[in-house]
């Protein structure tokens, strides 16, 4: 795809703005970025507000290849389309049907898992598990199959889903499920929007007594310490993850777990937070001193705070959201994730050999999270979590020298057979996503020919 | 918080203003009547409403701008065993260059507007008075407060519904009953979807839904929304013409 090409496109998709009869219901946005905000080039966008609108949008002429996307927390590119053109999905938010009795809720695959929340948790349900934002649409995690702290016993978002909805581009609506399409349900579990556009998701929720939780945090001084706290919480504590402080190799971190309070209101989360970073903060502030310094703040932190606290669910599941815009804080150049598993058996190499390779980089990571998967199987095919340990890292892009870091944990990564997490990446080599999704070719053949992404060009070569 | 469920009818339901106020509504249990051309997309609508807790939520397929107002009030009145509310959304932005080129389109945007708004406000407004309780929301726009050339047909429209709210508020003060005017400023919806570039002064549905439960129980006759634009809407009326008129606003 050449750059000029693309560029006489955007300019036909602004005629409707110009006045002339619109020939397409696409406009061009250069301020369509995802989480990380690395790549800056312009996007293709429209944003329906009802279902009936998504035919012409598959159709439209402004490009041939499509992608859904929704709150666009995903990092990397795989929510971006510049070869294409983006269905923004967040207008199509409605509830479908919520029995309080059964837990189960059927909604438009825009609604965000806060929204959700409002409904849900005063009725006593929760999510089946949830990301570390709220702002993520079901239709989001639905093709990225995402987890959670409680993934030991829950498995993936997949694993609850019942239903979806998919429209294929030739105008064919399916209702997908383990039994009546089960190759392409499975393919659209992870499948990162490229089955079709998912219009609406129905999925099992998961009854909580309370909307609190009561928290341990136990300061660990090692990887093994980390493992042992780990093992021995697997059947006590519904949810558990770990902070590791990566700007020192030793492995050190808190490791936090917790239950949902037996007794207590189920109140749901005040959707107003006051707290937005404006700017882009200049890329100095983040550096090797700010950095260790702010680890060795946030160790101390957890050493002093009690052992069990009592915890509402949105300051235990989602503590940064509180902040919005916080990938500002990284500034104009944006920021990288790195997010792997490493399966059992390897893990006493692999990860000992990751924190030595970031720490002697010097490109530290803000904060990095540890957590052990459970083994209970999701049905997607492009699924991330498998039995083991992953790592997910944060790095401010600096360019070449943070590329250079990835590709020598990448190294690591293969050698351990372990995988990435599509959702969290914007580089990982063609080869690397083949060998660690071996079912990519499957999906492959159960794409629709009229959706894409940035991603999938890069990675399916 | 009142104990019975507030009854409301909604003129333009399928909006994503109205979607907002009716959301915040749903939660306290309200009973609605839809009222919108798209049957489909009202029972969309009606269906995220009672999933989020209302009572009960029914369309009523009917086109506001040429829908026999006394009449539709009435049966949804009957249905829903009395009305509290009427919030009225529906109306058209236009193109402005082609409401110049074509003055009769010019025409059926007033007739859209602000003529049929005007029956459905003295529809609810005497059905309110007579029950001396209940309370007339009207969305307008900043656009009506000063002749713009970008928009002086939309905006003539919504200052013409805006004189009419102001004294139905006025003839409705010693009654009980209320009528509130809200004008928004910029908000982020598919009426101005084909705009790329929002600034900070653009609101989000969700903010217009708050002003307009609040107009509903108390305040003044106009609320703008969000409330700065009261600030920036009396420095656009007071700027000079022959200042005004070297811009291109």
């Amino acid at each position: 795809m050449t750059e000029t090409l693309s560029l006489a496109r955007c300019r036909a998709a602004e005629l409707p703005d110009a006045g002339c009869a619109p020939r397409t219901r696409f406009i061009r946005r250069d301020d369509i970025v995802s989480w990380g905000r690395v790549d800056r080039r312009p996007q293709l966008w429209a944003r329906p507000a009802f279902r009936d609108e998504l035919d012409a949008l598959v159709a439209d002429p402004v490009s041939r290849e499509k992608l859904g996307v929704g709150l666009r927390r995903s990092y990397g590119d795989s929510c971006l389309n510049f070869g294409g053109a983006l269905i923004d999905a967040t207008g199509l938010d409605r509830l479908i049907a919520f029995d309080p009795e059964t837990g189960r809720l059927r909604a438009e695959a825009g609604a965000s898992i806060s929204e959700a929340l409002q409904v849900i948790v005063p009725r006593g349900w929760f999510l089946p598990t949830t990301p570390g934002t709220r702002f993520v649409t079901l239709g989001g995690a639905v093709a990225n199959d995402v987890h959670g702290k409680n993934h030991h016993r829950a498995g993936s978002f997949g694993s609850s889903v019942a239903a979806l909805g998919l429209l294929s581009s030739g105008g064919r609506r399916l209702m997908l499920t383990q039994e009546t399409e089960p190759d392409l349900f499975r393919a659209t579990i992870g499948g990162l929007g490229l089955t079709g556009f998912i219009e609406w998701v129905e999925f099992r929720l998961a009854p909580i007594p309370s909307a609190v939780l009561d928290v341990e945090t136990a300061p660990f001084e090692s990887l093994e310490e980390f493992w042992a706290l780990a093992a021995e919480s697997v059947d006590s504590h519904e949810h558990t993850v770990a902070w590791i402080d990566c700007t020192t190799n030793q492995g050190r971190g808190a490791f936090t777990r917790a239950n949902w309070a037996a007794v207590g209101e189920l109140a749901p989360h005040k959707d107003r937070s006051s707290r937005v970073v404006p700017f882009d903060f200049p890329g100095f502030v983040l550096n090797r001193l700010s950095v260790g310094a702010f680890n060795e703040f946030y160790y101390r932190l957890q050493k002093m705070k009690g052992t069990r606290q009592r915890q509402s669910y949105e300051a235990y599941f989602y503590p940064l959201d509180s902040v919005r815009s916080w990938n500002r804080l990284y500034g104009a150049r944006g920021m990288r994730q790195y997010q792997c598993v490493i399966p059992w058996g390897e893990e006493r190499v692999a990860l000992p050999a990751l924190l030595g390779e970031i720490a002697r980089a010097g490109e530290a990571s803000f904060l990095a999270v540890l957590k052990t998967f459970g083994d209970k199987p999701s049905p997607g095919l492009l699924s991330f979590p498998r039995p083991g340990t992953t790592l997910a890292l944060d790095f401010p892009n600096r360019g070449e020298a943070t590329l250079a870091l990835m590709s020598r944990l990448d190294a690591i990564v293969r050698e351990a057979k372990g995988a990435l997490y599509p959702a969290k990446d914007g580089r990982m080599p063609a080869e690397m996503f083949q060998l660690s999704f071996p079912q990519w070719e499957t999906v492959a053949r159960l794409k629709d020919p009229a959706m894409n992404s940035d991603f999938w060009r890069r990675v399916s070569r | 918080m009142s104990a019975a469920p507030k009854r409301i009818a909604i003129l333009g339901a399928a909006s994503a203003i109205a979607v907002a106020a009716a959301r915040l509504w749903a939660v306290q249990g309200a009973r609605f009547a839809l009222v919108g051309r798209n049957g489909d997309r009202l029972q969309a609508v009606a269906a995220d409403l009672r999933a989020r807790g209302a009572a009960s939520a029914e369309p009523v397929v009917a086109d506001c701008a040429s829908a026999d107002a006394v009449a539709t009030l009435a049966s949804i009145a009957d249905s829903l065993g009395g009305l509290d509310i009427v919030l009225l959304v529906y109306g058209a932005l236009g193109e402005q260059s082609e409401l110049e080129r074509d003055p009769k389109a010019a025409s059926d945007l007033l007739q859209t507007n602000f003529v049929s708004a005007a029956g459905w406000c003295l529809a609810a407004a005497n059905r309110f008075e007579r029950q001396r309780s209940g309370a007339l929301i009207v969305i307008g726009s900043v656009a009506g407060d000063r002749g713009r050339q970008s928009n002086y047909v939309y905006g003539a429209s919504k200052a013409g519904l805006g004189v009419l709210v102001q004294g139905l508020a006025h003839r409705l003060s010693r009654s009980g009953a209320r009528a509130v005017l809200i004008k928004p400023g910029f908000v982020n919806t598919p009426m101005t979807a084909h705009i790329a570039r929002k600034g900070l002064l653009w609101a989000q549905p969700a903010a217009i839904g708050q002003a307009i439960l609040r107009a509903a129980v108390k305040g003044g006759p106009v609320a703008y929304a969000p409330f700065y634009w009261r600030g920036i809407m009396t420095i656009v009326r007071w700027v000079p013409a022959s200042f005004f008129h070297k811009t291109k606003l």
